[in-house]
């Protein structure tokens, strides 16, 4: 028998706040019907304060409240801490105070519209201004009249709780700002334009016609104009050249430089000596494409983090107990021997010992195992679990920073080298390319040199500008650009570009079971044994409601029944199960040997199949019933993938978990030696280490913290989430849950972008050949060079961008 | 034909203003959030006016 997920009373019966399914009709509030209670209090408040409006401006805006916690009383103590409060805080005057929220629920037009009305719930604050895409709440309060904890619960009760972690501390909310690029772009437009105007008679007239004294007036003013372009717009590629030439390694932005310095120089020395018009119009047209290349390469989810350490899923604050009582002080200052109190749900911050209270730890964010590991007194409880059930008070054994899990962080293993930089394919090419330059730019000097030092310092320098790779520059921003914004649509967020290009040389691709290929939170509960009615199902709903235990939570969830019976005498054995009374039945729900009673005989029975998934046995009146297997589900759409994959990548799967699910994996992902199980998040980390070790270029997907290190190691790290504002660990791409199954197109995609950006190259470096040629030959006329490198530039631009689009539909994306 | 210096020389002045506009934009914040903006005009205040 199967009890299915989810069966509705009245399907399309949907909660006037979050949109959600509702269960039920029981919760209502002026005809008006929600999912569960927390989304008919935001109604209320809003209903109160006339806000109303907020369910006008978009469908169902509100933010599902099922998942908070609704003991909240204490959980925002810590923000009466004066410290906490001078960290969180921007600015203040003692009057008017100013703070930053993250607030990852943003999404709609009523976020918007609630969040800047908040002066209209509490009269304390004065302003309230939301920047969209950062999803940055600024606020602007007089803390006389309101303090930040009251700030904090008027978010959460709207339910809109900003993110607070120990990371936004200590290094405030960091803005992503390219303000000096948009200057550099802002004088280099100008500039251009004025050039191209004061240029256009040199290239209308016939040579000679143009007034002697005009020609140098527009000459000097043009070299007026171009000198910011060069030695202000075009700084960063001036910088660029030089580290490269420090680091021993010549980079693209060598030849650009080299190109734009001898223009303006040879420009300038026509100008001046009063032989020619230059060729400032091209260098700063050029200057001008390449920053506009800048920008639109520079596309950044500024929403997203991917950055996040260990810190950010750390709270803030931990409760202390000592002699006066408790107190709330920041995680940062605990110190060996202090006594914590950790609640349901809350995350032990550092390495201590367990001293009073049941742990239920929770390691999902360490290990991926998902279900909690009983601990007692005088055990260790390692930095990173979550408590789940009662209050445990521990002490602590070693700082936050001491612990095992940031020893873990701060490996040297994690620190990512700056290599994209230098092994780009562009930089690459960039190498041979200035020295090819430099070889045909002498042999043109040393071919003109008999007949005359002029004509041979001419060709000299006509080489070398007209030989400016700009076309080749331009080419990896637009392409990698236009892919960065093609995947996005797709859910697939790429830190930078370079990760699209990395990801095009991946061969082995490392996945993380739980989370990453399985569902998170869901699992297919299904019953064997004998008969099961619909009494026995509400029996056993009855009893698993007392449980906090998530496989309780599972067998819940899963049983349609909306009535109670009345528990007596509810007994939870730790790591065995959960018995009570219930309707004068004795029910039993928990392992084999606990619902059997130690009854050998009926063990056997339960037991005659072999064990692939979790089970939980079911026993009625001291007879057993069969048991609630719970498995893992796979993502949709799993299968195909695989299957897609294999043929050109090696896969591999390592889990934190036991090898019951080895048989069905295999299923999927063929060879069986390739899935290891029990893996530490060391182990991992290993693994792919091991792996590049042997030349393979390693793609890792993973989910949580305990995959951060493998994350970080792989050459390409991709975080799987259900929901992109959720926290995902440090990595080089954040990957929406729901497009997982398109990961072998989003591969196949990197790869046909790099030979696009190859395919554009080649037509640049023609036009070079083309031009050089003629540059050799004779002297070049600016006209030539204003045409013929814009074009070139051009050119790429269009090519790459149409076919990456182009390409993009083909491949289905 | 000397006027085309002083022309030359308005039409820089001109295009000056327009940049010092641009680079006054750019660090008044302008361009750090270029979205909601947009939306934020769209919402009538009425309810303001009531009061």
């Amino acid at each position: 028998m199967q009890i299915s997920e989810v069966v509705n009373l009245k399907e399309g019966t949907l909660c006037y706040h979050c949109g959600d399914i509702c269960k039920s009709l029981d919760i209502q509030s002026g005809a008006k019907i929600f999912c569960c209670t927390g989304c008919k209090t935001v109604y209320e408040i809003l209903h109160e304060n006339n806000m109303c409006r907020y369910y006008d401006l978009d469908e169902t805006p509100g933010i599902s409240q099922k998942k908070l916690d609704s003991a909240l009383s204490s959980r925002y103590s810590y923000l009466d801490d004066p410290n906490i409060i001078r960290q969180l805080i921007n600015f203040t005057d003692g009057n008017i105070s100013i703070c930053n929220f993250v607030i990852p629920q943003v999404h709609c037009l009523s976020c918007i519209w609630l969040l800047e009305k908040l002066h209209k719930l509490n009269k304390g604050i004065i302003h309230s201004e939301i920047n969209f895409l950062q999803k940055n709440l600024n606020i602007k309060f007089k803390p006389s009249e309101v303090s930040l904890r009251e700030i904090v619960e008027l978010l959460v009760s709207v339910g809109y709780e900003p993110q607070i972690s120990l990371n936004d501390i200590e290094n405030k909310v960091k803005y992503h700002s390219n303000k000096s690029l948009y200057y550099k772009i802002g004088v280099a437009g100008f500039c251009f334009g004025n050039i191209m105007l004061l240029s256009f008679p040199e290239y209308l007239a016939p040579i000679g016609s143009l007034e002697y004294s005009f020609k140098q007036f527009f000459g000097l003013l043009n070299l007026l104009l171009g000198a910011p372009v060069l030695f202000y717009s075009a700084i960063d590629y001036f910088k660029s050249a030089w580290s490269g030439i420090k680091q021993r390694s010549i980079n693209i932005d060598f030849p650009i430089v080299l190109g734009l310095v001898v223009l303006f120089a040879r420009s300038a020395f026509e100008i001046i000596t009063n032989t020619g018009v230059g060729f400032i119009d091209s260098m700063t047209g050029l200057i001008f494409f390449l920053l506009i290349g800048k920008i639109f390469q520079s596309k950044t989810y500024d929403a997203l983090n991917f950055d996040r350490n260990y810190k950010s899923y750390f709270p803030i604050s931990v409760t202390v107990k000592n002699k006066d009582g408790e107190t709330s002080i920041p995680v940062s200052n605990l110190e060996n021997g202090n006594r914590i109190l950790i609640r349901n749900n809350e995350l032990i911050p550092a390495d201590a010992i367990l001293f009073n209270g049941i742990a239920d730890i929770d390691y999902s964010f360490v290990t991926g195992e998902s279900i909690p590991v009983r601990k007692v007194a005088g055990e260790i409880i390692y930095a990173g679990g979550r408590q789940c059930g009662s209050v445990i008070e521990l002490e602590v054994l070693r700082t936050v920073s001491q612990s095992y899990l940031t020893q873990l962080w701060n490996k040297d293993a994690f620190i990512k080298k700056d290599e994209d930089k230098f092994n780009s394919i562009v930089n690459i090419v960039g190498k041979y390319f200035t020295g090819v330059i430099l070889l045909v730019a002498a042999a043109a000097f040393m071919y003109w040199y008999p007949t005359s030092l002029r004509t041979a310092i001419n060709a000299f320098t006509a080489v070398l500008i007209i030989a400016c790779p700009c076309g080749i520059a331009l080419t990896s921003p637009f392409a990698l650009g236009n892919a960065i914004r093609i995947l996005g649509r797709y859910k697939f967020y790429a830190k930078n570009t370079g990760v699209i290009e990395r990801l095009s040389k991946i061969d082995t691709i490392v996945f993380d079971k739980t989370g990453t290929i399985t569902q998170t939170g869901e699992a297919n509960v299904t019953f064997n044994g004998s008969i099961f009615n619909n009494y026995e199902l509400k029996l056993v709903k009855s009893l698993v409601r007392n449980s906090t235990h998530p496989l309780s939570g599972r067998i819940y969830d899963a049983i349609d029944t909306k009535e109670f019976f009345e528990v007596k005498s509810y007994k939870e054995l730790s790591g065995k199960g959960i018995e009570a009374f219930i309707d004068g039945v004795n029910i039993k729900l928990g392992s084999a040997l606990f619902a059997a009673d130690n009854n050998k005989v009926l063990l056997n029975k339960g037991k005659n199949i072999s064990k692939p998934d979790t089970r939980v046995f079911l026993s009625i009146n001291g007879s057993i019933k069969g048991f609630f297997a719970i498995n893992n589900i796979y993502r949709t759409g799993l299968d195909d993938m695989t299957s897609a994959l294999k043929e050109n990548y090696e896969l591999i799967v390592t889990s934190g978990d036991n090898d019951g699910e080895k048989e069905n994996l295999t299923k999927y992902f063929g060879n069986s030696n390739r899935i290891l199980f029990n893996q530490s998040p060391q182990d991992k980390l290993e693994y792919v280490k091991k792996l590049q070790g042997s030349g393979n270029k390693v793609l890792m997907i993973g989910d949580g913290l305990n995959d951060a290190g493998a994350l970080k190691q792989s050459d390409v790290g991709i975080a799987i989430s259900e929901d992109i504002t959720n926290f995902s660990p440090a990595c080089d791409a954040i990957f929406d849950a729901s497009e997982f199954s398109n990961l072998n197109k989003i591969i196949g995609f990197a790869k046909t972008t790099k030979k696009i950006i190859i395919i554009s190259f080649i037509i640049s470096i023609i036009y070079n050949i083309i031009g050089v040629t003629m540059a050799f030959q004779s002297e070049i006329s600016p006209l030539l060079a204003a045409i013929l490198m814009p074009a070139s530039s051009i050119t790429v631009v269009l090519f790459t961008v149409l076919s990456t689009n182009l390409m993009a539909r083909k491949e289905g994306l | 034909m000397s006027v085309i210096v002083i022309l030359i020389f308005f039409s820089v002045l001109v295009a000056g203003g327009f940049l010092l506009a641009f680079l006054w934009a750019v660090r008044s914040g302008q361009y750090e959030d270029k979205y909601t903006p947009s939306v934020r005009i769209l919402f009538d205040n009425d309810e303001e006016k009531k009061k």
